[in-house]
């Protein structure tokens, strides 16, 4: 599982400017067939410029972004869907009020019947949804329910299940688990693994270790817009990663700040202080010494 | 693999799944709304005015004629509205491609340019779809709400319309067609009458139910139509997964803008002539048929049916209201009560559906 395979997916000292912003710089990541790679960061990371340009919807201003081994510039999502590399964003994954078959074939609609009556194969839509749901062990009720009608956990793996469908070759997932309660982010964990042992590269972004951690094979950190480290599963171990996405060290600098404000303050404000401090040191030292 | 451990797909019945009714499935269609309207409607004026013969093919036929032009207009506007647009501008696209049909047939003496009437049709047919392009592309490139775009060029191609036509021909209304080479033929496609039963039905009521039919079709049973709620229901969503948005949009308004001209081709080879204010207050009529008609302000939702059940609704009124004597002025008021009460009865009918 070291980075020695072939890449599917390879970027090469991207930098992406807006003005006199630096949203990206010199970032370098690679995805290969088969494996789960994680993308972690802080909000302001650049995390999502990186998906976007990815994904095409952006155009990195230097660097390589080489796909299949070929360097490829892409004018739009879909150049970049055509090759195989799909994205479903935490948000706009799917459109609430058309139904799930309609949402499932989006943009790449079956059709019969040639020339002007060629029309949409509705009767194939719904039946190839309900098979290919249930082949990623997704149980839908009525494919003619409207997605904003499913829950969040649903819609993710509905998504999953869409992008393995059309032949996904890289799966960008953003932040696929952010919103979800403990048994659905299971769900869609489980929906990760199964694209990995279908042979998809899988991009993962996430806060949550706990979630990257079991699925991942290697785990990219951003910072301010640059890699900040990029590890393997052996490098690095579970408490490594919680501690450095949990910002250990600043948790325990923030503690070290508020009891010293503690120590100015007077009155019931400063037992609250105090106690903030404590429950904050806690947190600190959970976040490094975890096992459990 | 995972995968080949879980059972095949074959389960038909889901004990989730309440089998719903045949009547709620009815009830969860959009245009349930505008029907149940129409029905209204009609049965009140049948018996408020059942003396004045509401119910005969007569009156009848002079509501689908009436019907026929908004009709046509609605579809098209419902069609954008659905893909999350606004189109203010098609009662002044309506008014310049009459117009533009006018002045190049009207004779040379007259201030026009003589031309034979097909080759002006086909030339205002190219600048409707020119005006509808530019509606289009203003709103995406300035990304802003299309209701203010089209307010701005309602006013913009209105104003071009009555400039240009008085600098040329010193007059705001044209006529004259039927002396014009080709008016026959026009006359026949597009302003004939058949009649059935003893009263006559003009040939815009096939146009009407054509265009619902072709419109309702390409909503529901191709690609496109699937991009177009998909634009409506959330333009990101559906530019990620490859809709062409901005493309669907402008074809749009292209369309809403050949329904303009359509409907002044009709109505100049019609009344041999047009006017620069003809189709004035037509975009408001056409927004509320297809709202009334089920179609959501905020897109993703509605149907063309609905939107022509709409116009239909439009014309029962104006009809009702000059058979039984009332005084017109009462039109409005009508009109204003049938599009609050259709949305609150549709927002009804939605959440209920959704809930099931």
């Amino acid at each position: 599982m070291s980075g020695n395979g072939k890449a599917l997916l390879d970027v090469r000292e991207i930098s992406k400017y807006f003005g006199s912003v630096i949203a990206l710089k010199d970032v370098s990541m690679r995805c290969e067939a088969g494996q789960v790679t994680c993308l972690l960061g802080d909000n302001g990371a650049g995390k999502s410029t990186l998906i976007k340009t990815l994904s095409g919807v952006y155009r990195p201003d230097e660097g390589e972004y080489l796909f299949d081994g070929k360097p490829r510039e892409f004018g739009s999502p879909r150049e970049a869907l055509e090759l195989g590399i799909a994205t479903v964003y935490q948000d706009l994954a799917m459109i609430p009020l058309m139904s799930i078959w309609r949402n499932f074939f989006l943009g790449s609609e079956p059709t019969r019947g040639w020339g002007p009556f060629r029309r949409y194969d509705v009767r194939f839509a719904k039946s190839k949804t309900r098979e290919e749901l249930s082949r990623m062990g997704i149980d839908i009720r009525d494919p003619e329910q409207a997605v904003g009608t499913l829950s969040g956990g649903e819609r993710q793996s509905v998504a999953i299940a869409r992008a393995v469908y059309f032949g996904a070759k890289v799966l960008i997932l953003d932040e696929p688990t952010a919103a979800l309660g403990v048994k659905q982010a299971g769900v869609v964990l489980r929906y990760i693994v199964q694209a990995r042992q279908r042979g998809v590269g899988v991009i993962f972004i996430t806060h949550n270790p706990h979630h990257g951690y079991p699925v991942g094979d290697h785990y990219v950190i951003l910072r301010r817009g640059r890699v900040y480290g990029d590890y393997t599963k052996e490098d690095l171990g579970l408490e490594r990663l919680v501690q450095m996405m949990a910002g250990g060290e600043e948790l325990e600098n923030l503690a070290h700040e508020l009891e010293h404000a503690a120590g100015k303050a007077e009155g019931e404000t400063s037992d609250e202080l105090a106690r903030a401090a404590q429950t904050l040191e806690q947190e600190a030292k959970e976040a490094k010494e975890p096992g459990h | 693999m995972a995968t080949e451990t879980i059972p095949p797909a074959a389960v038909p019945v889901d004990e989730r799944v309440r089998q719903k009714s045949r009547l709620s499935k009815l009830l969860s269609r959009p245009e349930v709304g505008a029907l149940a309207a129409v029905v209204i409607v009609w049965v009140l004026f049948a018996l408020v005015a059942s003396k004045h013969n509401f119910v005969s093919w007569a009156t009848t036929a002079s509501i689908l004629n009436r019907a026929a032009p908004l009709g046509i207009l609605a579809v098209a506007v419902a069609l954008l509205m659905i893909a999350g647009e606004f189109d203010l501008s098609v009662g002044s696209i309506l008014g310049f491609s009459g117009m533009v049909i006018m002045v190049l047939v009207t004779p040379q003496t007259g201030g026009g340019y003589g031309w034979a009437l097909w080759p002006a049709v086909g030339v205002a047919l190219l600048f409707a779809f020119i005006t509808g392009m530019f509606n289009g592309a203003l709103v995406i490139a300035t990304k802003l709400p299309s209701f203010i775009v089209t307010l701005g060029t309602l006013f913009a191609f209105r104003g071009l319309t009555i400039a240009v036509t008085r600098l040329l021909t010193h007059r705001t209304q044209l006529g004259q067609l039927d002396s014009v080479s080709g008016y026959g033929l026009a006359k026949s496609i597009f302003a004939s009458n058949a009649t059935l039963f003893g009263s006559q039905f003009s040939i815009a009521i096939l146009w009407w139910i054509g265009l619902t039919a072709l419109a309702t079709w390409i909503l529901l049973r191709t690609r496109v139509g699937n991009w177009i709620f998909g634009t409506g229901g959330a333009v990101d969503a559906a530019r990620n997964v490859g809709v062409p948005t901005r493309r669907v949009k402008i074809v749009l308004f292209m369309t809403t803008a050949f329904a303009a001209w359509l409907v002044a081709v009709i109505q100049a080879v019609q009344f041999t002539g047009s006017d620069t204010l003809r189709g004035t207050g037509q975009e408001f009529q056409a927004i509320i048929a297809a709202v009334v008609g089920g179609c959501l302000l905020t897109g993703g939702y509605g149907s063309a049916i609905g939107a022509a059940l709409g116009a239909l609704i439009f014309a029962l009124v104006q009809q009702g209201i000059v058979i039984t004597g009332v005084d017109g002025d009462w039109f409005q008021v009508f009109i204003g009560g049938i599009l609050l009460g259709a949305v609150i009865f549709n927002n009804f009918i939605r959440r209920r559906a959704a809930l099931r």
